[in-house]
C-alpha cells in the first residue's frame, strides 16, 4: 500500500477512537480531553502565525480571552444559544487580530514580540476595566450555565460537550489544512522563507501578514469561546501573560509548522501541569521553561518532527526488508 | 499644583528605574540584535538573592554589592551557557529561548522563596527631606543611585579600553575579531553588565512595589515602552524614554485612566510609537540591503 493510504487509514482510526474515548474513560478525563481539543485549536492558530508565517505573538492569550468573553457576554446578556456564539467570537477575533496586527506587522519580529508581550500583560487589567463591568463582571468574571445534551441523547453533559468540541475541532482543522495547502498558505510560507522574493512575486506582504494574524486570532478566539462554554466561567486573571506563554509552549513542543503538532502540544500543556503539580506549585512552569529552550535547541520540529523521523526510519527498514525478501 | 508636582517627581523617581532596565535592554539589543525578555525576571531573582542576604544578617550595602557582583557573574554564565547556541539563530528562536529563561526564573523564585509578597528594606530613611511633600528619601535616593550608575556606565564605555572593545564588538564583530578582540567574551560581559544593572533597578524598586516573583512584569513593559520611545538602538534614548514614560505613567494614572489601567498606558505608548515613529525619538533608522 502507498504511504498516503496508510496515512488516511490511520487518520480514520484516530478519529474513530476519538469518538469512542468518552465512553471508555471517567467523567473528569473526558473534561480534560475536551480541553486538549480546545487548546489544540488555539495552538494550531498560533502555529499558523509562528510556524507557517514566521511571525511571533506572545499575546495570543488576549485573543483567547476576547473569544471567551464574546461567547460569555452573548450567552449571559444576549441569551444566545452556546453554539451560535462561536461564529460571533470568530468574527470579533478576526477583526481585532487584523487591526492589532496591522501597525506592528510592518516592523520586524522583535517589535511584534514587544507589542504582543505588552498586550499579554495588559489583558487582565483591560478585562477588569470598571467602565465595562456591567458586561464583563469586572474581576468576578461571568459564570455560565452548563449546556445539556440535545435531542434526548443518552449521554451526560460532559460527554455531549466533548462531542460538540470534537466536531468543531474537525471542522476547524479541515478548513485550516485546506487553507495552508492552498494559494494563501503557500504565500504565507513564501513570506516566512523570503519576504523580499515573495513581494517580488506579487504577494501583498503587509495585507497577507495582517490577514494571517487575523486568521490566527480567529482560531484562538474560537478556542476561547469553546473554553468559556466548557468551563462555564470566565475571569480576567486566568488570561495573564503565562497563559499566553503556555500557548507558545504548545507550539514549540508540538513542532513549528506542523498540523498534527497542535495535538501533541495541547496534550503537553493539559497533562504536564497536572502531573508536575504534585512536586510543587512552581514545577510545571520550570518544566515548561526547560522544554521551551530544549526544543528550540534540539528539535525545532517538536514532537511531530520526532514522530515523523521515527516513522520514516521504520518505513525504510520495512521497505528494505520486503525488498530483501523479493 | 503641589499634587501635580508630586506626581511629576515620583514619576521621575520610577522613571529612573525604567531608564535603567531600558538601558540594560538596549545594551543587549545593540550587541546581539535580540531583546532579552528575561531581563525583568533576572532582576527579580537578584532582588530575592539580596533579600536572603539581608535576612541572613548582612548589612544593606554589603548585600547590595554582593548581589550586584553575583548578578554580573550570573549574566555572564547565562550568556555562555544558554544564549550562545542561539547567538546567530533567527529572531524567533532567540525570543522563545529568552521567554524560556523568563519562565524558569519566575518559577524558581516561586519555588525557593514562595509566592507570598514580602517587603524589601530601603537603605534610605523613612521620612521626607527638607520637610517637603514632593519626594521621599527613598525616591531621592533611588534617583541618586540610578544617576550614579548611569554615569559609571557612561564612563566605563567612554574612557576604558575594555568599554571601547565592547563597543567595537557590538558595532562590527568581524573587524573587531580581526584586531584581536574576543567578541564572544565581550557579549558575555555585556550580558553580565545588563544583569548587574537590572539587579540595581530591582533592589531600588522593590521597596515600592514589594517583593514577589511577578513584581518586574509591569516594570519590564514600561522599560520596553521607554526603550522603543527613545529609540531601541540608542542608550541615551533609553534613559530619556525611561524618564518620559515614568512621568507619563504617573500623570495618566493620577488624572486620566486611574491606577487600574496603568499597564495599558505602556501598551498604548508602545503601539503609538510603532505607528507614529517606529525608530523612536533618538533612534537611528536602520536601512538594510536586500
Amino acid at each position: 500500500m502507498k504511504t498516503t493510504t496508510w496515512k488516511r487509514l490511520g487518520l480514520v482510526l484516530l478519529i474513530a477512537s476519538a469518538c469512542l474515548l468518552p465512553l471508555a474513560v471517567e467523567q473528569y478525563r473526558t473534561f480534560q480531553f475536551t480541553l486538549v481539543l480546545i487548546y489544540a485549536i488555539a495552538v494550531f492558530g498560533l502555529n499558523m502565525l509562528i510556524g507557517y508565517n514566521g511571525q511571533i505573538s506572545l499575546g495570543h492569550g488576549a485573543f483567547y480571552a476576547i473569544g471567551a468573553y464574546t461567547a460569555a457576554i452573548l450567552m449571559e446578556h444576549g441569551a444566545w444559544p452556546y453554539w451560535a456564539t462561536l461564529p460571533a467570537a470568530a468574527v470579533v477575533c478576526l477583526i481585532s487580530g487584523f487591526l492589532f496586527g496591522r501597525p506592528a506587522l510592518r516592523l520586524g519580529t522583535i517589535h511584534l514580540a514587544l507589542a504582543t508581550f505588552a498586550l499579554a500583560l495588559a489583558t487582565p487589567q483591560l478585562l477588569k476595566y470598571r467602565g465595562m463591568s456591567r458586561w464583563t463582571g469586572s474581576s468576578q468574571g461571568i459564570v455560565l450555565d452548563k449546556p445539556e445534551a440535545p435531542f434526548g441523547l443518552p449521554i451526560d453533559a460532559d460527554q455531549w460537550l466533548y462531542y460538540f468540541v470534537l466536531a468543531v475541532t474537525l471542522v476547524m482543522f479541515l478548513l485550516g489544512w485546506n487553507l495552508l495547502r492552498g494559494r494563501f498558505g503557500r504565500a504565507m510560507i513564501a513570506i516566512r522563507d523570503h519576504p523580499t522574493a515573495a513581494a517580488a512575486m506579487g504577494i501583498n506582504t503587509a495585507y497577507l501578514k495582517s490577514m494571517t494574524f487575523g486568521i490566527s486570532a480567529l482560531y484562538t478566539g474560537v478556542a476561547g469561546a469553546l473554553g468559556a462554554i466548557v468551563v462555564q466561567f470566565v475571569a480576567p486573571d486566568s488570561f495573564n501573560l503565562f497563559f499566553s506563554i503556555s500557548l507558545l509552549v504548545g507550539v514549540a513542543v508540538g513542532g513549528l509548522a506542523t498540523i498534527a503538532g497542535a495535538f501533541y502540544g495541547a496534550v503537553f500543556i493539559v497533562f504536564v501541569p497536572n502531573m508536575a503539580d504534585q512536586i510543587s506549585k512552581a514545577a510545571p512552569w520550570a518544566i515548561y521553561g526547560v522544554f521551551l529552550i530544549g526544543f528550540m535547541y534540539a528539535m525545532p520540529t517538536g514532537v511531530a518532527g520526532l514522530i515523523r523521523l521515527a516513522g520514516n526510519w521504520l518505513w525504510r527498514r520495512m521497505g528494505r526488508k520486503s525488498a530483501g525478501e523479493r | 499644583m503641589d499634587a501635580l508636582l508630586h506626581q511629576v517627581f515620583s514619576g521621575l523617581a520610577t522613571g529612573g528605574i525604567y531608564a535603567s532596565v531600558a538601558l540594560a535592554l538596549v545594551m543587549i539589543y545593540n550587541a546581539t540584535n535580540h531583546i532579552n525578555f528575561a531581563q525583568g525576571e533576572m532582576a527579580m531573582f537578584a532582588t530575592y538573592v539580596a533579600w536572603s542576604l539581608i535576612e541572613g544578617g548582612l548589612p544593606y550595602w554589603a548585600a547590595f554589592s554582593v548581589t550586584v557582583g553575583l548578578a554580573f557573574l550570573g549574566g555572564v554564565v547565562l550568556e555562555r551557557v544558554v544564549i550562545r547556541p542561539v547567538e546567530n539563530a533567527p529572531g524567533l528562536s532567540a525570543v522563545i529561548v529568552s521567554i524560556g529563561i523568563l519562565v524558569i526564573f519566575n518559577s524558581l523564585a516561586g519555588w525557593w522563596f514562595s509566592y507570598t509578597t514580602r517587603s524589601f528594606p530601603s537603605p534610605f530613611p523613612d521620612s521626607r527631606p527638607f520637610g517637603s511633600s514632593l519626594l521621599s528619601y527613598h525616591e531621592l535616593g533611588s534617583m541618586g543611585v540610578t544617576l550614579a550608575m548611569l554615569v559609571a556606565i557612561y564612563s566605563f564605555f567612554r574612557f576604558t579600553s575594555l568599554g571601547l572593545a565592547m563597543r567595537a564588538a557590538a558595532q562590527n564583530p568581524v573587524s573587531s575579531r580581526l584586531v584581536g578582540i574576543r567578541v564572544g567574551w565581550m557579549l558575555a560581559l555585556g550580558w553580565g553588565l545588563a544583569a548587574a544593572i537590572g539587579a540595581v533597578a530591582g533592589m531600588m524598586v522593590a521597596p515600592i512595589v514589594f517583593l514577589d516573583p511577578n513584581m518586574m512584569g509591569g516594570i519590564l513593559v514600561y522599560a520596553f515602552a521607554a526603550a522603543l520611545l527613545g529609540g531601541i538602538n540608542n542608550p541615551w534614548g533609553a534613559v530619556v524614554g525611561g524618564f518620559i514614560i515614568g512621568v507619563l505613567e504617573n500623570l495618566a494614572g493620577a488624572y486620566v485612566v486611574g491606577t487600574e489601567l496603568k499597564l495599558t498606558v505602556a501598551l498604548v505608548a508602545i503601539i503609538g510609537t510603532l505607528v507614529v515613529k517606529p525608530d523612536g525619538l533618538l533612534g537611528k533608522t536602520v536601512v538594510s540591503r536586500v
